[in-house]
């Protein structure tokens, strides 16, 4: 068939079973949006800024599982992507972006718009194409969906000039990929995999240290077998909340810089740490010389260079932990569920010591209540998304999460402005759930011209603002670390948030009790439209328990103890 | 160099594409990395090409040094070489009023010779191991060389 390069693009994004693309159009990239107007294979968002679309879209490759794909074009459009395309690169989210670039000829003279945009997003994406020649289009994209979500997934940049999208040339998508360097080794080793378990049949108090490399591999459910069917405790990073669920007698809790208290007892008393697709991040690990120091360690990635990366592997195996969990699963009954009882206990003395909780102010909300009453409220009906800040570490302390790709955050980066437009790309992707965003003051003005996208294309996300009048959690460091002095993190000056979210046709509350909280809740689910839910919480709050920056994990400041509620 | 850090060469074999080279050296400056040297060519008959990089870092960064290399895309192979067989080439200006037949009778002790005559300047060119290329730079000095180019190393495994 000979189709010009733009109409290719169309062709392969149907192909490739694309419902959705999230962009925004501009001179090199027209001649694909003139395709885009004249299609209905797939629905285009017109996010209100790049950056916004790249999360949109890395929001809906995480709750549906499927590749994510933005569409923007060449020079600041670019540029204003970059971090999004970061974003999915450090959480390893697969996504196809697709950038317009000036005509071959303009390549390198300093153009009107043109920037090299494969020279930026070589360190920020897995790999990335500058197509010269239409004819090769269809094999670009077609490795580039490939690539994006094999292996370990990440995000896939294409660049195209603009005459290359107005070449006419021959297209067939129905091609078979020849990639030689590239074959993902997804198969575990067998004879390590026994090894692994009579490791683990011989071990006194081994540990699942759960990563967000479960959720890639859809193995969840596989996971919650394997913890039931060895009874051995569990402690999940941020990036695995909802692997297991909240209830589940064996999970621990959250490790790492503001994990539990037990969580992180547990990891440095196990003398057998079994990972299962973690990358053992600094904020997970604290101090690494006295991380888990007295176990040996077991890891399981789809990435050879995250293994004895930054902890020493003494049982590596590569592979899709969702095959290796599977074939761990297979010789489970190797293991004698109760020969850790006492392991179990000692970890349950832990919880009961330091169980993570907050304090109830008589003045002010508490962020945490706020989040525990969403919870109680919506609980599972509810897909989270947040910000960065301490509304996002309380989230993934305090909600009930209790299924996968549920809890969707920016980990790794940790981009402020993330959430608002990832919870629109959430909800295009799972439309039966409502989309919560959890944020902050500071956050939420990082992309809210986001509420347009919202009302244009009807997605009712609700944002819930836990206003502190601060930058949280720089304003929480300069307390504890820098003398309490506050710098530049005193945000007393404040857009009105309700007013705001009304300006774009949105719905806005401000609320400062919990009745008025629940009543604004309510009517925000009712109304369907997307909202601010401002509320003001105490001012002073800091995220507790914390290891502070390159401590070790069992050295945590802990909640003064006081009256406490429970988390 | 510090104790723990150890001299390395790595070949990397790669796809011959626009942009592959900046891959790697990406890589290796955003990671911190340290080349000592790099070559790079064509390898016959082949789409793709073959790197020479001689690098330097401890036990656990080499090893990282070729699981980064091997993740990218274009890279078909990387081989961390134990046991090889090295060679380097340089070549050095000398001012034509210096003792033409001293610098020669060095240059052969080097598996080189003089290999251009000019009006005012000789070119000289040696091909050895490296760490005896350094010997051969060291001794030539009093001969005032103008311009000294090195290659980089290249490598094959015995």
């Amino acid at each position: 068939m000979q189709i010009n390069g733009a109409r290719m693009v169309i062709e392969a994004l149907i192909a490739e079973g694309v419902d959705t693309v999230f962009g925004y159009p501009g001179g090199a990239i027209m001649n694909v949006y003139d395709e885009i107007y004249k299609q209905d294979g797939f629905i285009h968002i017109l996010n209100r800024h790049e950056q916004a679309s790249i999360h949109a879209a890395e929001g809906y490759s995480k709750a549906s599982g499927k590749v994510g794909v933005a569409m923007i074009t060449s020079g600041p459009g670019f540029t204003n992507a970059v971090t999004g395309l970061a974003d999915a690169y450090m959480d390893s989210i697969p996504l196809v972006v697709i950038s317009g670039q000036v005509p071959m000829s303009l390549i390198g003279t300093d153009g009107f718009q043109e920037i090299d945009a494969i020279g930026i997003s070589r360190p920020c994406t897995k790999h990335n194409y500058l197509v010269t020649d239409a004819s090769d289009l269809a094999r670009v994209l077609k490795e580039a969906f490939y690539i994006a979500s094999s292996g370990r997934p990440g995000p896939v940049h294409v660049d195209i000039p603009k005459d290359v999208t107005a070449q006419i040339a021959e297209f067939n998508y129905d091609i078979k990929l020849n990639l030689e360097t590239y074959k993902p080794h997804t198969k575990g080793n067998p004879r390590q995999i026994k090894k692994v378990m009579e490791a683990i049949a011989k071990a006194k108090r081994p540990l699942f240290y759960l990563g967000g490399g479960i959720i890639n591999a859809n193995a969840a459910y596989e996971v919650r077998d394997l913890v039931h069917k060895t009874a051995i405790p569990a402690v999940e990073t941020f990036m695995a909340r909802g692997v297991l669920s909240f209830d589940d007698n064996l999970l621990i809790g959250m490790l790492g810089m503001h994990g539990s208290y037990a969580a992180n007892m547990a990891m440095s008393e196990t003398d057998l740490v079994i990972g299962l697709g973690v990358r053992f991040d600094d904020r997970v690990t604290g101090k690494l010389s006295e991380f888990a120091k007295n176990a040996d360690v077991i890891h399981v990635d789809i990435d050879p260079a995250s293994i004895s990366k930054l902890v020493n592997a003494d049982y590596p195996i590569v592979g899709d932990v969702k095959n290796v969990v599977n074939d761990m699963l297979g010789q489970v009954s190797k293991i004698d569920a109760d020969s850790y009882e006492t392991w179990r206990n000692t970890i349950n003395n832990f919880a009961q010591l330091h169980p993570l909780a907050y304090h109830e102010d008589s003045e002010r909300l508490k962020p945490q209540w706020v989040i525990e009453r969403v919870g109680q409220t919506l609980g599972d009906n509810a897909n989270i998304s947040t910000d960065v800040g301490q509304h996002q570490m309380w989230t993934a302390q305090f909600y009930p999460f209790s299924r996968p790709r549920q809890f969707i955050s920016s980990g790794g980066l940790g981009t402020m402005g993330f959430g608002f437009p990832a919870a629109l790309g959430v909800k295009v992707a799972s439309p039966d759930k409502t989309s919560i965003n959890f944020t902050g003051d500071g956050s939420i003005l990082m992309n809210c011209q986001e509420l347009m996208t919202a009302v244009e294309a009807k997605i009712p996300v609700i944002n819930i603002i836990l206003n502190n009048n601060f930058l949280g959690m720089v304003r929480q460091w300069q307390t504890l670390f820098y003398d309490k002095r506050h710098s530049e993190t005193d945000l007393s000056v404040q857009p009105d948030f309700v007013k705001l979210a009304e300006a774009f046709g949105g719905v806005g509350y401000r609320v400062t009790t919990k009745e008025e909280f629940d009543a604004a809740l309510k009517d925000a689910v009712e109304k369907n439209i997307v909202a601010f839910i401002e509320v003001i919480v105490h001012r002073m709050e800091n995220v507790m328990p914390m290891v502070p920056a390159g401590g070790s994990l069992f050295n945590m400041m802990l909640l003064e103890k006081k009256e406490t509620k429970n988390g | 160099m510090d104790e723990n850090k150890q001299r390395r060469v790595v070949s990397v074999i790669v796809v011959n594409e626009a942009s592959v080279l900046s891959r790697i050296t990406n890589l290796f400056s955003g990671r911190g990395y340290n080349i000592t040297s790099l070559t790079v060519a064509p390898i016959p008959d082949s789409k793709y090409s073959r790197l020479t990089i001689v690098t330097s870092g401890s036990v656990r960064v080499i090893e990282q040094i070729t699981k980064q290399l091997h993740k990218l895309i274009p890279v078909l192979r990387v081989y961390e070489h134990a046991d090889l067989v090295e060679k380097e080439m340089a070549m050095v200006k000398f001012p034509i009023s210096e003792n033409l037949s001293d610098i020669n009778t060095l240059c052969e002790a080097y598996n080189g010779k003089i290999v251009n005559v000019g009006e005012n300047v000789i070119i000289a060119m040696v091909a050895d191991e490296p760490k005896r290329v350094e010997h051969f730079l060291g001794a030539i000095k009093r001969y005032n060389p103008k311009e000294i180019v090195r290659s980089g190393a290249v490598a094959l495994e015995r």
